[in-house]
């Protein structure tokens, strides 16, 4: 395997791609206790169209991805879930847009729970039965997401922004779009997203990455396979679809999100990106600049603040949310600071103290091997290095964010999603 | 990982982990009082208001403004109940020295940050300012009120207020809305000088720092805190249901519904010898993937989207979490006491025990790789002098438990209060 010494970090990771196309990272750090494995696909909620082996276009139901990660655990003899839960292990799944990330962190038997891991995911495993099963635990699910303000305000501002593409859908789709699924849906796209090709294995803790390899190439298929091809709705304007969109909830104070819908970064540069959409989500959002403190003061936010940077392939935003009694006045608010920065610039010595902040922030995340893993896996899927960052942002300077702040956070490119409370 | 413990005056400690695996260090000052319904809403507030700014950083502009400089250093107040106590601690997380780009020193000055945070705040006619007051106490309000907003949550926090009324313990940690709103400066202050004098005292640092360093950097910034107090700290368990079952429901506008069930321990807790067992037990029956209310009430009957009990560990008890459709309150209700009766009566596999007794290893073990997980676990610790049934002391008493003191401790196990969120009709 490959040794890469992040010196600067103090991180050493190892690299290998098996014939079979897997890529596999392992990042080795002998003084925890825990080890980690993390097995993703690089196949999301917003994966809905592609390409089948013969060539054709394929449409799925919205919510696929997600069930597929609950029915993954069924093996033929029995139920991963448990069967590494008997080994102390603690095993457990996620679906993001884009990724579907099966994970397990002990303190003990990782080689054969890698094995489990690696088997289980990559060795199908669905009857009739048990996916109309799933149809009913999943529909509880999706029934407590929509009874949860914080993701239903998250959906209407995505639905707002976006007209075509398809991360406007819900990951775990709706009641109505998974009773569409059938054990066929699953093995046709188990077929066309869980190939080593389209995969990546990362791994961490006090662990011989060699290991790591030889267990992948004992477990799955040689046979070499790419990764899929998949296209995600008719390319997007530049601008919102609607912007401004509300219902009413039993919340106690109004929630928003308001979101600035960007520009997707070019090929290898969304790292850089990312850098730089986050450090502007400070410079408008961090309590250490001036808009966040006169809003807090005027009362017109309160501690449950926050904002992100997003991005897919074929999209990107900007989203700060929070809990308002006014949240037309905070959006105006935020529309003015950005243009008055985008005319006037950034002060040099707040853009200097917030990239240092930034850093920090990013090399406490290190800390986790859970978030090592799972930003390692993304930046693979998209054709990058997530350790370089301190080199990225040593490239970075304040020109960037405020054409950033130019460009994405204009009246057109702004949208709001209220969920306000019932009478 | 070496650990360290220090008296610095009667009330007043400090305990280190001193490790060179994380990235950061973490030093936490924590003041611990008896949770009150007369003083929880001030020791609630307190923290907000500090966080606001200091007499050298008066807004939290400038106040973020120094800790961004420390590389971002994460400098929050977290409001925690321990047992029947209310834990206010500032906890401040910021890069290690070798990771700071000019290689200065980062433990020094956010020590002292930390310091004037806490100590030395700006001040308006002699006490906090009052428009600080009046925001933060709006916010606290609010935070109370959203409580609401997060009913898997809610239908806990409503099951506790239920069956412990009249005890401490039922004390919501953020206080009450109405007092958040009314407080006045004056009140304030004087209840934060109270705090400052009578509370216990715990300072904690996680880190690659010596602890002589760590003490030096200690008693510069908190100097006016190393006084002595006479702050005990302790937590009323009650073992037995004071009567019989009690069901209470309430409506709202949900479309899932809520089932929580409140069980006392009969008086087990983190001091018992049958803690161990209580773990595994509680780990069988209801928390993780190999528990009987997942497979079974979740997967096999599909009745509940999750199901899962938890434990509190100084207060002996046992609280039972699902999410259940409507019409399926009482299967739901029937079939999680249906498994703790097996669990009773001794009815489960060596296997299950078997993977209750690793979940619980891997949970004990795995807390050391993380640095907040190794603060709460020491002030806990050294809260309730149960340092010496934390982490691996623990994990090879678990390793030992039998499937006769699982059924034991689960016999113990009472019923006391059923709470149920249901829809609204129409």
């Amino acid at each position: 395997m490959d040794k890469l010494e992040y010196t600067a970090l103090g991180q050493t990771v190892y690299h290998c791609v098996l014939p079979n196309g897997l890529n596999i990272y392992v990042d080795v750090r002998p003084e925890y206790t825990k080890q980690f494995a993390f097995f993703a696909t690089h196949y999301g909620g917003m994966d809905l169209r592609f390409r089948d082996e013969d060539g054709s276009w394929l449409e799925t139901p919205a919510g696929v991805a997600h069930f597929l990660e609950h029915k993954t655990f069924d093996m033929k003899d029995g139920n991963a879930l448990q069967l590494m839960a008997a080994n102390g292990t603690d095993p457990n799944a996620f679906t993001s847009f884009n990724m579907t990330g099966y994970y397990f962190d002990g303190v003990r038997g990782f080689e054969e729970n890698l094995h489990t891991l690696l088997s289980f995911v990559s060795v199908p495993w669905f009857t009739q039965e048990s996916v109309d099963k799933e149809q009913g635990i999943i529909a509880q699910e999706i029934r407590m997401y929509e009874d949860d303000p914080a993701s239903e305000v998250f959906e209407g501002l995505k639905a707002a922004m976006y007209t075509r593409h398809s991360v406007r859908t819900r990951i775990a789709g709706t009641v109505e779009s998974i009773s569409h699924i059938t054990a066929d849906t699953l093995y046709q796209c188990h077929r066309t997203f869980y190939r080593p090709g389209n995969m990546v294995l990362c791994a961490a803790g006090n662990i011989d990455p060699q290991r790591v390899a030889d267990i992948a190439r004992e477990v799955l298929s040689d046979a070499p396979a790419a990764a899929a091809v998949v296209d995600h709705g008719q390319p997007e304007p530049a601008e919102v679809g609607e912007t401004f969109t509300r219902r009413t909830m039993p919340v106690s104070i109004p929630m928003f999100a308001l979101g600035f819908k960007g520009t997707p970064a070019a090929e290898g540069t969304g790292l850089r990106q990312r850098l730089v959409a986050e450090l502007v989500c400070d410079v408008l959002f961090s309590p250490s600049a001036p808009l966040y403190n006169r809003l807090y003061e005027q009362g017109l936010l309160n501690g449950s603040f926050g904002s992100s940077y997003y991005a897919f392939p074929g999209c990107a935003w900007i989203m700060a949310e929070g809990e308002s009694r006014e949240p037309e006045r905070v959006r105006d608010e935020v529309l003015k600071e950005a243009a008055r920065l985008g005319a006037e610039g950034i002060d040099q010595a707040l853009w200097d103290r917030l990239k240092n902040a930034a850093y920090g922030s990013m090399v406490r995340h290190l800390n986790s091997m859970e978030d090592t893993c799972i930003e390692l896996a993304e930046a693979h899927f998209n054709g990058e290095d997530y350790l370089s960052f301190p080199q990225v942002f040593q490239s970075i300077d304040r020109a960037d964010g405020e054409m950033l702040l130019r460009e994405w956070c204009v009246e057109e490119r702004t949208a709001l999603s209220v969920i306000e409370p019932e009478e | 990982m070496r650990q360290h413990w220090k008296r610095l005056a009667d009330g007043v400690e400090l305990a280190v982990n001193q490790t060179d695996k994380f990235k950061t260090g973490l030093l936490g000052v924590t003041l611990t009082i008896p949770l009150d319904a007369d003083t929880a809403t001030a020791g609630a507030l307190i923290p907000e208001v500090l966080g606001r700014g200091s007499r050298n950083y008066p807004d939290m502009e400038k106040l973020s403004a120094a800790a961004d400089a420390l590389y971002g250093a994460s400098l929050g107040p977290v409001v925690r109940q321990r047992g029947e106590s209310q834990c206010v601690s500032f906890l401040c997380s910021f890069i290690d020295d070798r990771y700071a780009l000019d290689g200065s020193a980062v433990l020094e000055p956010a020590a002292k940050l930390m310091g004037e945070v806490l100590l030395d705040p700006v001040l308006q006619d002699g006490v906090f300012r009052r428009d600080y007051v009046e925001s933060e106490g709006a916010n606290l309000a609010d935070r109370i009120q959203a409580r609401v907003n997060d009913k898997r949550s809610w239908a806990v926090f409503r099951l506790i207020q239920e069956m412990c009324a009249g005890e401490a313990y039922a004390v919501d940690k953020l206080g009450n809305a109405d007092q958040a709103k009314d407080m006045k400066p004056e009140m304030l202050w004087a209840a934060y000088r109270s705090l400052l004098s009578g509370a216990k005292v715990n300072f904690y640092y996680g880190g690659g720092a010596q602890p002589e360093r760590v003490e030096d950097a200690v008693r510069r910034a908190f100097a006016p805190l190393l006084t002595g107090r006479d702050a005990p700290v302790c937590c009323q368990v009650i073992a037995e249901p004071k009567g019989p079952v009690r069901t209470v429901t309430d409506a709202m506008d949900v479309t899932q519904g809520k089932l929580a069930m409140g069980f006392r321990t009969g008086g087990i807790t983190v001091e018992s010898d049958d803690y161990p067992a209580l773990l595994v037990c509680n780990t069988l029956f209801g928390a993780g993937a190999n528990s009987r209310l997942f497979l079974n009430v979740r997967e096999k009957m599909s009745l509940c989207y999750y199901a899962s009990s938890a434990l509190d560990k100084l207060k002996g008890l046992m609280v039972v979490s699902s999410g259940v459709e409507f019409a399926q309150f009482d299967r739901a209700q029937e079939a999680i006491l249906k498994q703790l009766d097996e669990v009773r009566r001794g009815r489960f596999s060596g296997e299950e025990l078997n993977a209750a007794i690793r979940s619980v290893v891997t949970d004990l073990r795995g807390r050391q790789d993380s640095q907040g997980q190794m603060e709460d676990d020491r002030l806990t610790g050294l809260l309730f002098h149960c340092a010496a049934g934390e982490g691996e002391a623990l994990a090879q008493e678990v390793e030992r438990v039998t499937a006769d003191q699982v059924a034991e401790v689960a016999r113990k196990l009472k019923l006391d209060t059923i709470y149920r969120l249901t829809g609204k009709e129409g």
